[in-house]
């Protein structure tokens, strides 16, 4: 405990020591991010670890401003003598680059004064053998639970924290610390007559691990998905209604959050540009951007800049009400940021989601699929076929072919092809089962109608 | 024999790299290895004709691993001191639940690879930025000039530049310097308020006058602005099973996606692939013969070793439809007793080794490519494709196009919206019906992700014809 408060310390000092070199080097602003953490993780395999991993790692980012100009650079490497070096060095890169006049800091009076605690960081420490455990558990369910599981890719059970401190010339200076536990199953089922095999995973994530859903639940969970792809075959070729299961869905939600990220819409790269104001789904249809919700995935009580994270609004009752800003791509757009500033150390600056998710409806997922006489539940998605240029969508699919209104058998090989704009257009219902296992959720989602390409 | 050259960079002494070898070699170990890298990447950037963004990223660790039976202990450090290599060293052999205790492990001194297929001196690694910048400008004249409809050019450009030394429990300390380069150009056009992009980008373990070689760069320029232009009139993709001529080259995506990791030993070893019990088989038509190879010169696939130490080969997998050979690490290829192919890749020192594909390619047949498309009544013609992923297990398998065309009565007419096409690794090729003679290699983009993985990769392939594939557009 101590060590970590000198440890914590020694970054702030180290932070404020680098800014003041970057600026005696002729950078007019700057910032520093520094993360370190601890990671573990485990992985078993037919009940004997396979795979265990643990280390220890720090980074440091370092982005400068010599008057217009600018440049990123960072490091793994803390000592002194390096880390003069880095200064100087992006020094000189940003006077290397061209002016640009929308560049530099966030004003001085936006950076995030208050930091709530949001409740993101477990003490919780687990031995190497409570963690082996762990995985055993998760992957002796998914094993035990139907004899046509036959194989398995593995259980596996990870555990990280830690810290990230951000400063910059205006005198910000920030900290918090979060941690995460995972775990999850991949068994292998056969099927007993053809001889085929599918394989499929179920996982759970938190940032506390008493929140954790137990191992016996995840890997029974993952049995049940893998075992009922059992026998899967193609289907015709036909235009029908496409119901996307919450995990599916929410990587609808993902095509979404990339679409209104203010640097595809500055470039023109996204199909939302100018859309702003516009409806873009059915009234029913509400997408928050919160990054202030209490122990969430995608948390923080401030964004890569220092700026305060918030709750936005991004489709309001089918309108696209906002975009998803930093500073940099919000005044390229004429914009204010909304505290979406991703740093990743190493990359630029960029735009990132916090805790990005549809609003719930009323309906279970069995009503809504009992609403289809002839469709597609798709519970996989597989390949990157999506323009987001243009919205145009053609993706790999698995999943179940209902008729009347229930799931007959299980399908595979086909294609799912239409548009982003028409499909957000085209939402017909929203079930109630919203569940975050991520920084991006959405709950079931049914779409009138898509091009499936089958036989 | 002196110190090995590229360990001195690392502040280390062999005496102490071999302390920690032998720190993490207890008794039943059955293989350890250390591996220390350090690696200094940069990247220029431009849009709206302005370079705007410099970054420049150094890295240093090591990582230490030791295998038991299946059983794979790692640990990594971005700190390098005795102290650090002990501490990773302890951590690595806990899972061979053996008592402490330095075994003496003697390593053979090897000063270099026998051979150097991307001679690239530091100097010409590390460009100035004022000549990337030139680069980048010069990019964004050429694709405006192609035709004012383009509207904005994105254009980066990547080099890393990697020292790694693998010291290994089986008598190997070896060195490598391993340069990489990649140049990208992505066009937006824009027509009657509809925008469209195009992509195109190369390059490869290779010095920066690569790109100025007979203007490369400026054909980067063009070939995007010429694929955003195309897709400005392109209708949408037919939906359904139907034939489909791949062109030359980076359309090879298709054999690493198909086959290439359903072949990966790992999978095998676990007998989780849909190829699982498959060697010997007939899994293509008798005029598909397939190859990984890793000693190309200055391709972005190629290694002069690979992550272990062991020096790359070429690897045939499928032999006139027959399936030769799987892709081996180490532990695979000891697991399962089969031939080492050099094929243990990792990402960084933070990540393990696993078996990954290097450059991979279908050989040329005898068809006339033009020949190819006349025998197509009505079907696709792919040239350029985005991503791909596969399905392991059971084998399926998406590629998408992003720049096609409709075959119709044996001539290719309109352009199509880039669509996915699926299938089932273990199928397609037995439908491949024609082989061209021209076998392409692609231009140097490729990067293969495998658990959470990426490492550079090469395809291959000539122009093909498949008898049948699903294709995931729109119309019908």
């Amino acid at each position: 405990m101590n060590q970590a408060i000198q440890q914590r310390d020694g970054y702030s000092q180290l932070a404020m020591d680098l800014l003041a070199k970057a600026k005696a080097s002729g950078a007019t602003e700057a910032d520093i991010i520094i993360a370190d953490g601890e990671t573990f993780s485990v992985q078993v395999r037919l009940g004997a670890v396979d795979r265990l991993t643990k280390a220890r790692e720090k980074h440091l980012g370092l982005r400068v401003f010599v008057g217009k100009r600018s440049a990123s650079t960072s490091t793994s490497d803390f000592s002194a003598d390096s880390l003069s070096q880095l200064v100087a060095e992006t020094c000189i890169l940003a006077k290397a680059v061209v002016e640009d006049p929308v560049s530099g800091l966030p004003a001085a009076d936006q950076m995030a004064g208050e930091r709530p605690d949001l409740d993101l960081y477990d003490s919780t420490r687990l031995n190497t053998e409570q963690q082996i455990d762990l995985a055993k558990r998760v992957e002796a369910a998914a094993m035990s639970s139907d004899e046509r599981v036959t194989n398995s890719e593995g259980g596996d059970f990870d555990s990280s924290s830690g810290r990230v401190v951000l400063a910059n010339s205006h005198g910000f200076l920030g900290e918090y610390q979060s941690s995460s536990f995972s775990m999850a199953a991949s068994p292998v089922a056969t099927d007993p007559e053809t001889g085929a095999m599918q394989r499929d995973s179920w996982y759970a994530v938190q940032r506390k691990f008493a929140k954790l859903d137990s191992p016996e639940a995840v890997g029974l969970e993952a049995a049940r998905r893998t075992v009922r792809k059992l026998g899967a075959r193609k289907v015709a070729t036909q235009r029908a209604p496409v119901i996307f299961d919450a995990e599916m869905a929410g990587s609808l939600m993902g095509n979404l959050c990339s679409a209104v990220s203010g640097y595809s819409l500055y470039k023109g790269a996204s199909f939302l540009a100018g859309q702003l104001d516009k409806p873009l789904a059915p009234e029913y249809v509400t997408v928050y951007d919160d990054g202030r919700v209490v122990g969430g995935l995608g948390s923080r009580p401030f964004d890569g800049e220092g700026l305060p994270t918030r709750k936005t609004t991004v489709v309001e009752r089918g309108v696209l009400k906002s975009y998803l800003l930093d500073t940099y791509s919000g005044r390229k757009l004429g914009m204010a940021s909304t505290g979406n500033a991703s740093r990743s150390v190493g990359e630029n600056p960029s735009v990132g989601p916090t805790n990005f998710y549809l609003a719930p409806g009323t309906k279970t997922a069995q009503e809504i699929i009992k609403t289809v006489k002839q469709g597609l539940y798709v519970t996989d998605l597989i390949g990157f076929g999506i323009n987001m240029v243009t919205g145009d969508y053609s993706r790999g699919a698995a999943g179940f072919w209902i008729e009347g209104g229930e799931l007959a058998y299980p399908v595979e090989e086909i294609t799912i092809a239409g548009n982003l704009k028409e499909m957000f257009a085209g939402i017909e219902m929203i079930g109630n089962d919203l569940v975050f296992r991520g920084r991006i959720a959405s709950p079931t989602i049914k779409i009138g109608e898509m091009t499936i390409a089958g036989s | 024999m002196g110190e090995l050259v590229q360990l001195t960079s690392f502040g280390l002494t062999e005496g102490e790299v071999l302390g920690a070898l032998g720190r993490v070699k207890v008794r039943d170990v059955d293989y350890a290895d250390l591996y220390f890298e350090s690696c200094v990447s940069e990247s220029v950037s431009m849009e709206e004709s302005l370079v705007k963004r410099a970054t420049k990223s150094v890295s240093q660790g090591v990582g230490v691993r030791a295998t038991a039976g299946e059983k794979t202990g790692f640990a990594y450090s971005d700190e390098l001191t005795k102290k650090d290599l002990e501490l990773a060293a302890d951590t690595a052999r806990y899972i061979a639940n053996s008592p402490s205790g330095a075994q003496a492990v003697s390593v053979p001194v090897r000063q270099r690879p026998t051979r150097d297929l991307y001679p690239v001196e530091r100097a010409q690694a590390e460009v100035a930025t004022a000549d990337r910048v030139s680069l980048l400008n010069a990019i964004d004249a050429e694709a405006r000039r192609y035709d004012p409809r383009i509207k904005n050019v994105m254009a980066s450009f990547n080099t890393e530049y990697k020292v790694v030394v693998v010291a290994t429990s089986d008598g190997t300390l070896i060195g490598d310097v391993q340069p990489l380069s990649r140049l990208q150009v992505t066009c937006i056009a824009e027509e009657n308020g509809q925008r469209q992009a195009g992509s195109f980008g190369g390059g490869g373990r290779v010095g920066f006058e690569f790109y100025h070689e007979g203007d490369r760069h400026l054909r980067f320029a063009r070939e995007a602005a010429r694929e955003a232009i195309l897709n400005l009139s392109a209708v949408d993709a037919p939906a359904g099973v139907m034939p489909v001529v791949l062109g030359g080259g980076w359309p090879g995506i298709l054999l690493h996606e198909a086959i290439g990791h359903g072949l990966e030993a790992d999978f095998n070893r676990k007998k989780t692939s849909a190829f699982s019990n498959l060697l010997g088989k007939r899994v293509a038509s008798d005029i598909c013969t397939i190859v990984d190879d890793g000693t190309l010169p200055g391709r972005r696939g190629s290694l002069n070793m690979d992550d272990e130490g062991t020096p790359t080969g070429r690897t045939v997998l499928i032999e006139n439809g027959i399936l030769r050979g799987y892709i081996t690490d180490k532990l695979n290829a000891r697991l399962m007793g089969i031939p080492l192919t050099g094929n243990g890749r990792r990402e960084s020192y933070q990540s393990v080794v696993l078996p990954r594909m290097t450059n991979t390619f279908m050989l040329a047949g005898t068809s006339d490519p033009e020949e190819i498309i006349r025998s197509v009544d009505r079907g696709l013609y792919a040239v350029s494709f985005g991503g791909g992923q596969v399905d392991i297990t059971n084998g399926k398998f998406v590629f998408s196009a992003s720049e096609a065309y409709l075959i119709e009565g044996g001539k290719i007419t309109r352009p199509v919206k880039g669509a996915t096409l699926i299938g089932s690794g273990p199928e397609i090729l037995t439908k491949v019906s024609m082989v061209g003679h021209d076998l392409k290699l692609d231009e140097g983009i490729g990067t293969c992700g495998k658990e959470g993985q990426s490492v550079p990769v090469g395809v291959g392939l000539p122009t093909i014809r498949i008898d049948e594939i699903t294709v995931g557009g729109t119309q019908r």
